[in-house]
């Protein structure tokens, strides 16, 4: 049986900084910087990292699939929020996947995304590859204007494919075009203009005729060819060496998201199959320390197109010309937060544990005596008409939609990003939280009554220890996803 | 079958230090202003005390843990005292414990005395502090503005208030109780504000602006308390008497269970229930004289006037606008200035409360006296959020009354 691509899935955060506000800003000190001036980037919250951006993007792909069949999670990125714990790991737990369930990071590479895909996809039974990136760059650098934040995710495998895999081809060159090293904030990178002619233009296409060649592909059969690049007339001159139409060329979302690392080239793919015909070949590549290449081949499968995809998402942006903001929450600027935020948030780790399941997973309780659904768990039942003591089973709130019930933004209290908004989200089948909100636009505020839908957050950054937890938030939901 | 508090003990003493940003004076000063005038109103010797209760709220931030405190800045010679905290309820924890020391016979005179340094923080409102190490998990960061003022959304989205009403009856309740507290010596804010200067205030919560609000200050106050009978052996007349002590504290039901839809508290009007019960009121709109309770915020108070069965459940901003509660309305309601021009030393709130219905039934209220002396009072507490909260109604008056 074939393997191929079972269901993709993207996230791009809801905020685009405009790269004008950026451009201006430090237009004082390089001028140059107004020839990327153009568009708008995606740019996470101050609450999210690769880590949140991977699991709603692994949510996005998993929606209607079984999660029970899932052999394998393989998370890429180089902006991993923990460099000795797990990654993997806590976007597994999220999705409350089955500890027999194989987790791994994948790292160091700007290729994570199309390796862990092709390692995936080489693997013996069903899997979740998602890339997420949220790359730091400095204030006023040509990679804070063509860097953009987000993640993508395919469920791989046999069965029912969308697209069937047709070849891959990997190469490996230590050819450092930019690093980070062990210590460092921010990327260091060569000239452009070297990194394009020695190194895109020269390894990428021995990598893409290699695949070719192997699986005997003519090269102007390509349908769509995706290689996340933000300079440009890179994947063009490839395409032109390779022999690739034209026409192939795939958008490379430069002017609408930047470039989002790792998840670029799996954030194209899923970008073009949202579009592909059935029988298109869709060649993806991806660049860094060498080049990957994957071919795949659209199913009729590909026409079931996605509500929330990655084009609904592009679509869904906010425009964001908050340049301050922006590099506040982003730790570029030394801002005064007052003495409110000197409050420690100190996590001790035996507590985490026991609650790990209230906190990541969002488990809460149903009552088997009553039926009441609650949260959090408790020995006892809420109800107060019921009392039953230790009748409760798990009961997932995740997935829930909620309805708003009370809310206020608060202008007092420590938020990294005032106000603060929070409030009373009740659930249907029964229980409800007082719960921080995310993501709120403060030009269409929240309402009594409307439906809340319940994402993955970082709750609080522990500064002092280089910890940070997580727990779910909730925010407005569209009409579709009620 | 239990017979409840009423008539079982009085109130022998009281004192109450002025509220405020008391930088020179620390906790220690504050308590002996509150208590020295407590003892000397009583009118008996220090070591007739025979037990202490000591309400504090957040003691991390000024004299630390137990009742080593007050009975080190007293001097109370080895007697037992216990420190209560209960929320913004401690005070009135404290009163209820020396209460029930001597409805007990367990002792003859107790004393209640609460204090807060809240003015040590660096900033306005109250501390920013752990909820607990698995609170701290998954609670938003919630500031009490913040909470509170949730109050708000619910209430209009229940009765079909517009957000300009609402706000109209908060700011007339926040405007009546800084004309109140302008007439007394001891509370902090002691300017008159206008309907225009709330309305424009800056958000602190929305809808809650600054003066939404209730400042936070340095105080204490102190209750000496014993038998009816010991109280008239030593002189004392026209006693005030305790009729009824309750408490209400969250199950969870709010936070947790669907059966709320927070446009009240659920904890007042059980304690409420129980208390004019157990003070043999029936008709409390009737019945009670003055009202001192928890405005932490001017939503809290709206709506907690309709959970002490005061106004009906939709109607209170129609009450607050006729001025029923105004000082020379029907029944006043914060006529010391409340919390809002006291601020709220957490555990000295309570007794605060009860120092000014004390005051009022022995005619000693000086400009704020009502004209006609009041004999019933209820103050009220509330401490926490309101989804998850702990009441405490207490009702003093005449004896007999």
């Amino acid at each position: 049986m074939e393997t191929g691509l079972i269901a993709y899935g993207a996230y791009l955060p809801v905020r685009r900084l405009q790269r004008e506000v950026a451009a201006q800003t430090h237009a004082w000190f390089n001028p140059g910087l107004k020839a990327l001036a153009r568009g708008e980037r995606a740019i996470a919250n101050w609450d999210e990292d690769a880590v949140t951006m991977a699991l709603e993007a692994a949510r996005n792909c998993l929606d209607g699939q079984d999660r029970a069949a899932l052999r394998a999670l393989w998370l890429a990125s180089t902006s991993l929020p923990f460099r000795d714990r797990l990654n993997a790991g806590i976007v597994g737990d999220a999705l409350v996947l089955d500890a027999s369930v194989m987790a791994l990071d994948v790292a160091s590479s700007q290729r994570a995304g199309t390796t862990a895909l092709m390692a995936a996809l080489r693997g013996d039974g069903p899997a979740l590859v998602v890339a997420s990136d949220r790359r730091a760059a400095k204030a006023g650098s040509p990679q804070e204007m063509t860097y953009g934040d987000g993640a993508a995710a395919f469920l791989v495998g046999r069965g029912d494919l969308l697209a069937r895999l047709v070849g891959a081809h990997s190469e490996t060159v230590d050819f450092v075009d930019h690093y980070r090293g062990q210590d460092g904030e921010f990327d260091y990178a060569w000239e452009e203009r070297w990194i394009r002619d020695e190194g895109h233009l020269k390894i990428a296409p021995r990598a893409i005729t290699a695949l070719l060649q192997a699986t005997g592909t003519d090269a102007a059969s390509i349908a769509r060819f995706c290689y996340p690049a933000a300079g440009r007339g890179i994947g063009a001159g490839i395409a032109r060496i390779c022999g690739l139409p034209e026409s192939a060329l795939a958008d490379t979302l430069q002017s609408g998201i930047g470039e989002t690392g790792a998840a670029h080239p799996l954030l194209m793919l899923a970008h073009a199959l949202e579009s592909a015909e059935p029988g298109d070949r869709i060649l993806v590549a991806g660049f860094g320390q060498g080049c990957d290449a994957l071919l795949f081949q659209a199913t009729d499968a590909v026409r079931a197109r996605r509500a929330a995809g990655v084009a609904a998402q592009i679509g869904k942006g906010r425009a964001d010309d908050n340049y301050a903001r922006f590099v506040t929450l982003n730790g570029l600027l030394t801002v005064e937060h007052g003495i409110r935020a000197e409050l420690d948030k100190g996590t001790a780790l035996s507590n985490h544990w026991r609650n790990k399941d209230m906190t990541q997973r969002m488990t809460g309780g149903h009552c088997t005596a009553c039926g009441t659904d609650q949260f959090p768990k408790a020995r006892i039942c809420v109800n107060p008409e019921c009392g039953a003591v230790d009748t409760q089973r798990d009961e997932g709130f995740s997935h829930k939609i909620g309805k708003l019930n009370s809310f206020t933004a608060d202008r007092l209290t420590y938020s990294p990003d005032p106000p603060a908004y929070y409030g009373m989200v009740e659930f249907a089948s029964g229980g409800r939280l007082m719960c921080d909100f995310t993501d709120i636009d403060a030009a269409d505020p929240p309402q009594v009554g409307m439906a809340m839908r319940m994402v993955f957050r970082v709750k609080d950054h522990d500064t002092r220890r280089g910890f940070r937890r997580y727990f779910w938030k909730a925010m407005p939901a569209t009409r579709e996803e009620t | 079958m239990a017979t409840g508090i009423r008539d079982k003990v009085a109130i022998l003493g009281m004192g109450c230090s002025r509220f405020g940003e008391r930088w020179e004076d620390s906790a220690d000063d504050l308590m002996v202003e509150a208590f020295v005038e407590a003892l000397a109103d009583a009118g008996i010797e220090k070591h007739r005390i025979d037990a202490a209760w000591f309400g504090t709220g957040i003691e991390e931030q000024h004299v630390g843990k137990s009742a080593v405190p007050l009975s080190m800045a007293l001097r109370l010679q080895n007697i037992p005292v216990t420190r209560v905290e209960n929320y913004c309820a401690s005070g009135t924890e404290a009163f209820r414990g020396a209460v029930y020391a001597v409805a007990s016979g367990a002792c003859d005179i107790a004393l209640a005395q609460g204090v807060e340094k809240l003015k040590d923080t660096g900033y306005g409102g109250l501390p920013q502090r752990t909820r607990g190490t698995a609170n701290d998990l998954y609670w938003p960061n919630v500031s009490a503005p913040g909470s509170f003022a949730q109050l708000a959304s619910a209430y209009r989205a229940k009765h079909g208030i517009d957000a300009g009403d609402l706000k109209r009856a908060m700011a007339h309740i926040s405007v009546k109780s800084h004309d109140n507290g302008a007439r007394n010596p001891k509370a902090h804010l002691r300017k008159r504000i206008s309907m225009d200067q709330v309305l424009d205030a800056p958000i602190v919560a929305e809808p809650l602006g600054l003066f939404d609000c209730c400042g936070v200050s340095d105080g204490s106050a102190a209750a000496i308390v014993t038998t009816p009978e010991i109280a008239r052996s030593l002189g004392k007349t026209d006693l005030i008497t305790v009729k009824a002590l309750q408490l209400a504290v969250s199950s969870g039901t709010e936070a947790q269970h669907n059966s709320w839809d927070g446009s009240y508290f659920q904890t007042t009007r059980a304690a409420a229930a129980r208390a004019y019960n157990e003070a043999g009121i029936d008709n409390p709109r009737n019945s009670v004289s003055l009202f001192e309770v928890h405005d932490c915020f001017s939503v809290t108070e709206l709506v907690t006037m309709e959970d002490l069965f005061i106004s009906p459940e939709g109607g209170a901003i129609r009450d607050v606008m006729d001025g029923f509660y105004d000082a020379d309305g029907a029944v006043p309601c914060q006529i010391d200035g409340g919390l809002k021009c006291f601020g709220h030393p957490i555990g000295a709130s309570g007794l605060r409360m009860i120092y000014e219905m004390y005051l009022q039934m022995q005619g000693r209220a000086g400009d704020r006296q009502r004209q006609k002396e009041p004999s019933i009072g209820l103050t009220h507490n509330l401490g926490g959020f309101p989804h998850q909260n702990v009441c405490s109604i207490t009702i003093v008056g005449r004896e007999g009354a």
